[in-house]
């Protein structure tokens, strides 16, 4: 009989190994957050020094002490705003069709679709939006911009929308129909609710995510260091991350500064939208508990 | 109406006087038992040939079955002989499953559930159904769970809701439990409460019929015994099917037993036996039943 005590089946080895690999595991934890974390720090570092009111009531000056941001705040709300009214309800909406009626021949190719724009450079959907609205309509505007802005969301809210109602258990469906509710309300009101803290929070990362979009917007929206463009459908307009770009290649220290605070604020900007999607579904998940 | 039911009720006594020259009459004509049974005869479902296919895989082959109004019909038999899949072809759940079909009539109330123009919803609305595992709403408190099937079948009567809350859930024997939390989340309460909580949801859309999908089977023996409580006082105004694999349950609670079975591996199940639970547990016609009954198998 053999007793439990010593070392016959390398109980000691297997211990130490253990150790190793659970303090190697914790190191590329560490590592994956290192950057973010460097990023965060390096910026408010840089940009600090630019925030003081003018930096958010005033224009850009590209001579003097660099002057403020209030247009491209302004433009970033009104063009992530209006991407977001176009792109939320058509992607959601597909997104629901894939899952709840998509086990079909169009649902797959939607669905191929939709993974092979996620993978479409911005820069490419920003050219098809210049082709197609800022030639059509004779200039830049906020609405090309933001037209490209939509389309560049739609696969990604799409796909989130889909993965997360597909999480929601069949046991759920069928006791709404079993209780006589149609098709359509077991959907509008029992799934889409189960799974709305995913879906928003989909949607928020989303909307993140295209805030901070460039190259698309060089080619729609051009940038301005002048009040945007009061129509949406006509005139050059700007965002914060266009003024990175543009203000962080002139000349004057003090201009580059204020790229500096431009992005400080766009990454405070996705960094609070998503922990406000966090605080908002605390503790929620798609099953609800 | 009255007129019908005389009908029945002689066709009825016609048929049982049929069969005791023929004392070794196959299940499907048990279906028209005797009628000094426990209540009175009027069926409120009838089952008439039901064959069941999944693609091209028969899972129930010509089921006949009367189940009368306000009786408590136990379903029992071996896993795989197609209780589940013959419970949800009353009220049309097994839609739900793509390529799934049904032969045969289900008659509900006069009318066949499978006639073209019959919307299930409404069948579904008439037939409710409780299910194996405990299934609340997770977005909704238990007092919209109750409610649920009122507010999205859009039959709202104003005003009585408070009340119809109250009722099913003391009917579900729930009510003295969470009469306090009406307006915490459903999946907040124990396996044995949600359960009852889904029963509940199940008795406020008033169906006729009430089909319960082995209810108990993922419960502890305090909340099943809530849970045949409730039952017995559900009888007075509804009509119960329960798939249950516990045979001391099928014989406490019910008035009539159907036993499925599979006598060869890959044949579809078929209603083996089906009469009085008494007969049915005391000296049943079928050998395969008796032996299933007192546990020599299964």
């Amino acid at each position: 009989m053999s007793s439990i005590h010593g070392n016959p089946s390398g109980y000691g080895r297997r211990k130490l190994m253990d150790r190793v690999m659970t303090t190697l595991a914790y190191l590329c934890a560490a590592a994956a957050i290192i950057p973010l974390t460097w990023i965060i720090v390096y910026v408010v570092i840089k940009g600090l020094g630019a925030w003081d009111a003018e930096f958010f009531t005033g224009l850009p000056q590209l001579f003097g002490d660099g002057g403020g941001v209030r247009n491209g705040i302004v433009g970033t709300l009104v063009i992530v705003g209006l991407a977001t009214l176009m792109g939320v309800p058509i992607g959601v909406m597909a997104g629901i069709y894939l899952a709840e009626y998509g086990n079909n021949r169009f649902g797959t190719v939607v669905r191929f679709l939709a993974d092979t724009m996620t993978g479409i450079p911005s820069i490419v959907v920003g050219i098809f939006a210049f082709g197609l609205i800022v030639v059509n309509t004779g200039g830049f505007s906020a609405f090309a911009g933001s037209v490209a802005l939509a389309l560049l969301m739609i696969p990604v809210i799409t796909r989130t929308t889909e993965e997360i109602i597909r999480l929601v258990p069949d046991s759920i469906r069928e006791a709404s129909l079993g209780l006589g509710v149609s098709r359509w309300k077991t959907i509008l009101r029992v799934v889409v609710p189960t799974a709305l803290s995913g879906i928003v929070t989909g949607v928020l990362l989303a909307v993140a995510r295209v805030a901070g979009e460039t190259a698309p917007l060089i080619l729609t929206i051009l940038g301005t260091n002048f009040p945007i463009s009061a129509n949406i459908f006509d005139g050059p307009s700007t965002t914060l991350s266009l003024q990175i770009y543009q203000l962080g290649a002139q000349p004057s220290p003090e201009v580059v500064e204020v790229a500096w605070g431009a992005a400080m604020l766009l990454v405070l900007i996705v960094l609070g939208t998503s922990i406000l999607a966090r605080v908002i579904f605390r503790g929620q998940s798609v099953r609800g508990r | 109406m009255t007129m019908k039911r005389t009908e029945e009720t002689m066709r009825e006594e016609g048929r049982s006087g049929d069969r005791e020259h023929r004392p070794n009459t196959r299940t499907t004509e048990v279906a028209g038992r005797s009628s000094g049974g426990v209540k009175s005869a009027e069926p409120v479902v009838t089952v008439e040939n039901l064959s069941m296919y999944y693609g091209s895989f028969k899972a129930l082959q010509d089921v006949n079955m009367r189940i009368d109004r306000n009786s408590v019909t136990a379903l029992i038999g071996p896993s795989g002989c197609g209780k589940s899949t013959f419970i949800r072809s009353i009220n049309r759940m097994h839609e739900i499953v793509p390529k799934a079909r049904v032969e045969g009539k289900v008659i509900l109330d006069g009318e066949d559930v499978y006639a073209p123009d019959v919307d299930p919803v409404r069948v579904r609305r008439k037939v409710g159904m409780v299910f194996q595992k405990p299934n609340p709403f997770p977005t909704m408190s238990i007092y919209d769970n109750v409610l649920a099937g009122i507010k999205l079948g859009g039959k709202r009567k104003k005003g009585e809701l408070d009340e119809v809350v109250e009722r099913t859930l003391r009917q579900a024997a729930l009510w003295d439990e969470v009469k306090d939390k009406l307006k915490q989340g459903g999946t907040s309460l124990s396996g044995g409460q949600q359960q009852r909580l889904c029963i509940a949801r199940t008795l406020a859309i008033e169906p006729e019929v009430i089909l319960m999908d082995e209810p108990a089977s993922a419960l502890d023996p305090v909340s099943t015994q809530k849970i045949e409580d409730a039952m017995e006082d559900l009888k007075e105004r509804y009509t119960v099917v329960i798939v249950t694999h516990n045979m001391q349950q099928a014989a406490r609670i019910s008035d009539y037993t159907g036993f499925f079975f599979i006598e060869n591996m890959g044949d579809p199940g078929r209603l083996w036996e089906f009469d009085e639970t008494s007969k049915m547990f005391s000296n049943p016609n079928r050998k395969e039943t008796e032996d299933y009954v007192t546990g020599r198998f299964g």
